[in-house]
């Protein structure tokens, strides 16, 4: 049995609904992201699950319990926010110590609870510390701390990430990667980043208006992405306007280029307008094993991105965006010149709109 | 959840209560003028009153006159702390505290003492003179409100970013303050002014103690030798104070809301 | 073109700054601290121009302190009620979930309150809760209960508490307002996800976080009610005993003229009053030691 389990939930405001019958079920253990724009629902779920907005129709189990109706402080979950929300007239130790506090664990249990709680995150011996006198970081992993002190069934982490640096967002993901592991605590996760969630995740739960586009691995979601919404919100994406010229022989016309798409559907017509999308990734500069099919283009423009050169070639009216690694030994390829770009066919995908 | 909003309920009817039942009964005291129907009798002889109009009016005077003295005083010193001593900051602050702590007798009592006929600056020895003082009185009374109303103009305005960029069209400094900045912050400075306004109008303790003819010690004369004109007096001026702050209200309607720094 | 003002030289524009501020600095010189000063030093001063101590004794005469302890005593509840009325229809207005328009009704209703002080605001009590006052007849022709046979009289102790917090509360509110503002809804729900009740909530979180600000006003209302005497001398004339009517008396010279006492009686009120300041800096600097 599934020990998180949300089946049609629903969430509206007067008229307007922001979560439309959703339902996923997740394993103990598992780390969960739900992904999506702003305004998708996700965060709205999150809130939901910790009890915050109550659902206008649907229920949500955990472990076996039906907790739709249950108050946020019945739960036993944790939470971390987006914006730390520590305790500011409480020190480190009492911040993270509140909870245990709250359900009456002896003041010797607790500060024991919290010296290993900090230990876990690599600040110990913060207790004194007051929050204003932390960096953003160390703020959110004593928020993170405070949450999995009294040993909470789940943890829910609304874009906690969000309010910090690029480095230090990288260095606390993994960090709460690690800990999540560790304490085998199911986790739910909400992010609008996809990179942060495709590296954090065991499974990731796509969204677009309220609605689940995706539900997957994160390799799944990557590479098999099921709708173009899909497709174009996770990940860097060609999308080329292309016209079928033979569908027994699955070849279209790119610009006049004529290729074979092993992926399009047999019911596809001749003359009919499709469109193909391709991840900048596999595409390659000139012969490579593998690659069978080969589109000319003309260089448009070479942007240095580190360890990564973007190229986008003009192939007529479509642009397409491809990497290739930096490789300091060659010189990158000149804006204006020709080039010759080699793909394998089964990469080429055919979306559903 | 549902008990919360229940008890915030029964708070705020009860103290709407308390706020609402003495305003009725003044209102309905003031019709009793005459037995045994509600009748304006009170309004009419108070609006006819000569000294009604006199003090009035001459209050109304002392008034507009604090008010312009005030900010007079104030704009240029907060215009030029903000913009080049922010270490004298922390002084204005304590300063324009000290009149919430100092209470306004001991103020009048000082410069009754120290202003007498027989000193170097004899304010009170004429009545001009005394005229004057009350005006500076009502400055001081009202400095804690002037100078926040003020300073929170300048603050949303960004003055540091104005200054510089009417120094570079060639401004000079009275330029930039009567022409850049006073516009600026006017709406501050007027909710400002209405607020004196409403503190100044019926002020009794100093107007009374320097005897002058002023609407407070007037009222506090009505108080003590009539029954039904006082409750109408109040009635009126509760809708003078409720006026002066509706200006302020509607003002905040057209205060500037760009805030280039929020520091 | 002219050569721009900012070039002029470093010590023009450094006196141009001072003529700028220098007209505040006089004024508060000449109607704060000069006269406050000299009234204070006033009372170590006797009739012949000696030092002495002879005025500052005379205040510890029966009246004199039976005063000042009804002025400290009709301050503090005024100040305390005030206080936690305020705080906790600020708080039923904020965070009680109300109809929103109820919360600008009452802040624009507060400011015209706190500014509703004085001799209008006497005759509003005394056409409310006087002898003849509605409330008091509503009492006695409907309910058949006597406020005034009850105890009850508007010119004592609870009449006048009762007619400040008209002013009082009002303050408290708009005061308190931006710091209940200050509360992030993220804390309360941090609270509650760690299975804090709300009472709990406001118990370890709400309350200690606003703490500060609340002494601050309180200390605030306190000298507000301290150095009141329109709302009182309108309610009763000279005839209750509290010391800024005594120190109104002693100006006019209604009582027996005697420059030195009134000096004292004034040094004594700015002292009280500042005490009640001085106690809220200490207490608030050890209440905010979690601030920057």
């Amino acid at each position: 049995m599934a020990f998180l389990d949300v089946s049609n939930l629903t969430k509206s405001y007067g008229a307007n609904t922001v979560v439309k019958g959703v339902s996923f079920a997740f394993d103990k253990g598992e780390f969960i992201s739900l992904l999506g724009p702003s305004g998708c629902g996700k965060t709205t779920i999150l809130r939901m699950i910790a009890g915050f907005e109550t659902p206008s129709s649907g229920t949500i189990m955990v472990d076996g319990q039906d907790i739709t109706g249950l108050k946020p402080n019945q739960r036993k979950l944790g939470m971390v926010f987006q914006a730390y929300a520590l305790f500011p007239n409480l020190n480190v130790g009492d911040n993270i110590g509140f909870g245990l506090k709250i359900s009456g664990v002896p003041a010797e249990e607790r500060r024991a609870r919290v010296a290993d709680m900090l230990k876990l995150i690599g600040l110990p011996g913060f207790e004194k510390r007051y929050p204003y006198e932390m960096s953003g970081g160390q703020q959110q992993r004593v928020a993170l701390a405070r949450a999995i002190a009294p040993r909470p069934r789940m943890l829910l982490l609304d874009e906690p990430l969000s309010a910090l640096d690029a480095k230090i967002r990288v260095s606390l993901r993994e960090e709460i990667r690690a800990i999540q592991r560790e304490l085998g605590i199911t986790t739910v996760f909400v992010t609008h980043d996809q990179e942060e969630a495709l590296s954090i995740s065991d499974r990731i739960v796509v969204m677009n208006a309220g609605n689940i586009e995706q539900l997957g691995a994160p390799h799944d979601i990557y590479n098999m992405p099921r709708t173009r919404f899909v497709a174009t919100f996770v990940g860097q994406l060609n999308n080329l306007d292309a016209t079928v010229v033979d569908p027994a022989a699955q070849t279209v016309s790119l610009d006049g280029q004529v290729i074979t798409v092993p992926n399009l559907p047999a019911s596809s017509t001749a003359g009919a307008a499709i469109v193909l999308t391709v991840r900048p990734e596999v595409l390659s500069i000139g012969q490579r094993q593998g690659n069978e099919l080969a589109l000319h283009g003309t260089v448009e423009d070479v942007t240095f991105l580190g360890s990564v050169i973007r190229i986008r070639v003009a192939l007529g009216r479509n642009v397409v965006s491809l990497d290739t690694f930096n490789d300091q030994r060659a010189a990158p390829p000149q804006r204006g010149a020709p080039i010759e770009i080699t793909l394998a066919g089964k990469d080429l995908l055919v979306l559903a709109n | 959840m549902k008990q919360n909003r229940f008890w915030a309920w029964v708070v705020f009817l009860a103290g709407a209560a308390y706020f609402i039942v003495p305003l009725v009964a003044t209102f309905e005291f003031s019709l009793r003028m005459r037995r045994g129907y509600y009748s304006f009798d009170s309004y009419a002889s108070v609006f006819s009153d000569p000294n009604f109009q006199t003090t009035f009016g001459y209050s109304v005077v002392i008034g507009i006159l604090a008010i312009i003295v005030g900010i007079v005083v104030v704009v240029p010193a907060v215009y030029f702390v903000r913009l080049r001593m922010p270490w004298l900051r922390p002084v204005m602050e304590f300063i324009t505290l000290l009149p919430l702590i100092i209470p306004a007798i001991i103020l009048v009592y000082g410069y009754i003492r120290l202003y007498n006929s027989s000193s170097i600056i004899p304010f009170t020895g004429s009545a001009l003179g005394t005229d004057i003082l009350l005006v500076f009185a009502y400055v001081t009374l009202a400095l804690p409100y002037t100078y926040r109303a003020v300073d929170t103009g300048m603050r949303t305005i960004d003055v540091q970013t104005l200054t510089e960029a009417a120094q570079i069209a060639g401004a000079n400094t009275v330029q930039i303050i009567t022409a850049i900045i006073l516009p600026n912050i006017l709406v501050a400075v007027l909710s400002g002014a209405f607020l004196t306004f409403a503190i100044v109008i019926g002020e009794f303790t100093i107007a009374s103690l320097l005897n002058r003819p002023a609407f407070g010690p007037y009222l506090q004369n009505i108080g003590a030798n009539r029954a039904y004109e006082p409750a109408a007096l109040a009635i009126i001026s509760f809708i003078i104070t409720w006026g002066a702050m509706g200006m302020i209200n509607v003002l905040g309607h057209f205060a500037p809301r760009t805030s280039a720094r929020t520091d | 073109m002219t050569q721009p003002a900012a070039a002029a030289s470093p010590r023009r524009r450094l006196s141009f700054e001072w003529l700028g501020v220098a007209p505040f600095i006089v004024f508060a010189l000449m109607f704060l601290a000069f006269p406050t000063l000299y009234l204070l030093a006033g009372a170590f001063i006797g009739r012949d121009g000696q030092f002495t101590f002879d005025n500052i004794a005379a205040l510890f005469t029966d009246q004199i302190i039976a005063a000042y302890w009804i002025s400290i005593r009709i301050s503090g509840a005024s100040a305390i009620l005030g206080a936690a009325i305020g705080l906790a229809m600020a708080l039923a207005i904020i965070r009680g979930r109300l109809p929103a328009p109820l919360r600008a009704a009452v802040m624009t209703f507060s400011g015209v309150a706190s500014n509703f002080a004085g001799v209008p605001l006497a005759f509003a009590f005394i056409a409310t809760l006087g002898r003849l006052g509605l409330v008091t007849i509503i009492l006695k022709t409907v309910f058949g209960f006597d406020l005034y046979r009850a105890g009850f009289n508007l010119l004592s102790f609870w009449g006048l508490t009762l007619t400040y917090l008209y002013f009082q509360i009002p303050l408290m509110l708009l005061i308190i307002a931006p710091a209940i503002d200050g509360l992030k809804k993220e804390w309360s729900e941090a609270a509650q996800i760690l299975g804090a009740s709300p009472w709990q909530f406001w118990r370890y979180i709400g309350l200690p976080i606003l703490w500060p600000s609340v002494l601050g006003t309180l200390s605030l209302l306190f000298a507000n009610a301290f150095g009141a005497i329109a709302t009182a001398y309108g309610l009763t004339g000279s005839s209750l005993n509290i010391v800024p009517i005594l120190l109104y008396a002693q100006i006019r010279g209604d009582a027996l003229q005697n420059p030195g006492l009134g000096a004292a009686l004034a040094l004594g009120m700015v002292l009280i009053t500042a005490c009640a300041n001085i106690i809220y800096l200490v207490i608030s600097a050890r209440a905010e030691r979690w601030m920057k």
